[in-house]
């Protein structure tokens, strides 16, 4: 029943991912690019609930680290609970609604580079903290807000679409 | 009310909780794997190969040509009123070069006694194009599309107009991920030509934003090194193979145990603008036995 919705995931995650690291790579300001892996997540999450939001994360994740990754289901880890998180938020979440998403993509990317640095940089005794602030993660957050708003109505759009034939589906059955 | 909000749970699913818990384990076992036997992702790697690489590969090519014509709307401007200025040193330059042809001649018959150059010329490369990069922004390594079909393995070096990048750590069939040295987490040997010091370039995120590398551990008792050194590759490096250059040092600072000294090295490499490297087909392991 959940086949074609699943499939659709499948390419959206994958389209995601390839855009991040060539597109968004040549596009990138400074040398920050945006974290479209962490949209995808953050929007599966709170648009689908828990479990949704912890499979999308686990899949985005894991594909972070079969390519970039130092270990395997360091990146999927993260990801997988910043899903799960935003699952919480599936109650109070309205489709017309953009402050929401937004907020929520603002915080997750901030955990998330937040977590990155702790686990990545100052275990290696790097404790500049202000200067990765200011030099990663602000841009980071602030890019990738920007990139959202163009983004998440199409993932909006696409799921609604998704939901109405779905739907039709049920009619016929 | 919209169906996305309405929709009921599937009747046959495990309770997001335990899904979790699953979840938390599969990564927590996956990072025990790797870290404690020498497990590589080789099956998985061959896998996202055949589904990512060939669209990443197309889009890559897509957004470098996005990114030149984007570049080029916005230099036509300066380029306009350079033309002018590179006018006028045409002229001067015209007078100049007769007398560096002179020069030429000597520096051919030098370069011939010293043979620098020459030392990593003689392996076996094959080119590469880089197709994607690190989709965090904390680490700058990047995929090329060329893997195991083409005869690379994990640790062979990659340089690009005549320096050193880094070295594979990741490979499937037709791609392999490049670490390059500039990166956070990458320690190489190195070697002061000049005066074959041993020193250690030290990747850092915060010296990448002035385009250099950092060194560190460099035993320097006789005050030999200077700036403007060649730094190359090392002979202990069990990664790297001997001499190929890395940079030019920038900097030197004694550090506060009055032994070591550290600094910085100007990278020979423009990783900035890296598109096309060059994979050298030899380890050194290889070379060793």
């Amino acid at each position: 029943m959940y086949m074609k919705r699943n499939i659709i995931l499948f390419f959206v995650i994958l389209c995601g991912f390839v855009l991040q690291t060539t597109l968004f790579q040549a596009l990138n300001f400074g040398g920050i690019s945006p974290n479209i892996l962490i949209i995808i997540t953050v929007s599966y999450g709170f648009m689908y609930g828990k479990k949704y939001g912890m499979i999308v994360g686990f899949l985005c994740g894991f594909l972070m680290d079969i390519f970039y990754g130092n270990v395997l289901g360091f990146y999927a880890l993260i990801y997988l609970y910043i899903g799960a998180a935003n699952g919480v938020f599936h109650s109070i979440f309205f489709q017309e609604d953009i402050k929401l998403p937004l907020l929520l993509i603002f915080g997750s990317d901030f955990v998330y580079c937040f977590t990155c640095y702790v686990l990545l940089y100052l275990l290696r005794r790097r404790f500049d903290f202000l200067f990765y602030l200011k030099h990663i993660i602000f841009p980071e957050i602030v890019y990738t807000i920007f990139v959202t708003v163009f983004i998440y109505p199409c993932i909006l759009v696409l799921n609604r679409t998704m939901d109405d034939v779905e739907r039709g589906d049920h009619k016929v059955v | 009310m919209s169906p996305v909000v309405k929709r009921k749970r599937d009747k046959f699913s495990i309770p997001s909780k335990y899904l979790l818990l699953i979840l938390t384990c599969v990564c927590v076992a996956l990072m025990a794997v790797t870290f404690l036997t020498d497990y590589s992702a080789l099956p998985l790697n061959k896998l996202v190969g055949y589904v990512v690489v060939p669209f990443q590969s197309g889009v890559s090519r897509i957004g470098t040509w996005m990114s030149v014509r984007m570049d080029e709307l916005g230099e036509l401007r300066i380029i306009l009123e350079e033309n002018q200025e590179l006018k006028q040193q045409i002229a001067e330059l015209t007078v100049q070069n007769t007398q560096l042809q002179q020069d030429k001649y000597e520096l051919n018959n030098l370069r011939e006694l010293y043979k620098l150059d020459e030392q990593y010329s003689g392996y076996e490369k094959v080119g590469a194009r880089i197709i994607a990069r690190d989709s965090g922004n904390w680490f700058h390594a990047f995929t090329i599309n060329k893997g195991t079909d083409d005869g690379l393995a994990v640790d062979m070096n990659v340089i690009a107009g005549g320096g050193l990048v880094g070295r594979i750590v990741a490979i499937g069939s037709n791609w392999a991920k490049v670490n390059a040295v500039i990166n956070d987490d990458s320690n190489v040997s190195g070697m002061v030509l000049a005066s074959s010091d041993i020193l250690m370039v030290t990747g850092s995120l915060q010296l990448m934003e002035e385009g250099t590398i950092g060194f560190e551990q460099l035993i320097d008792s006789q005050n030999t090194v200077k700036v403007g050194d060649k730094v190359v590759t090392s002979n202990i490096s069990d990664k790297y193979l001997p001499s190929i250059l890395i940079g030019y040092i920038s900097e030197i600072n004694q550090d506060s145990n009055n032994i070591t000294k550290s600094g910085k090295i100007t990278p020979a490499v423009d990783f900035e603008h890296l598109e096309e490297v060059l994979v050298i087909l030899k380890t050194k392991q290889q070379i060793e036995d």
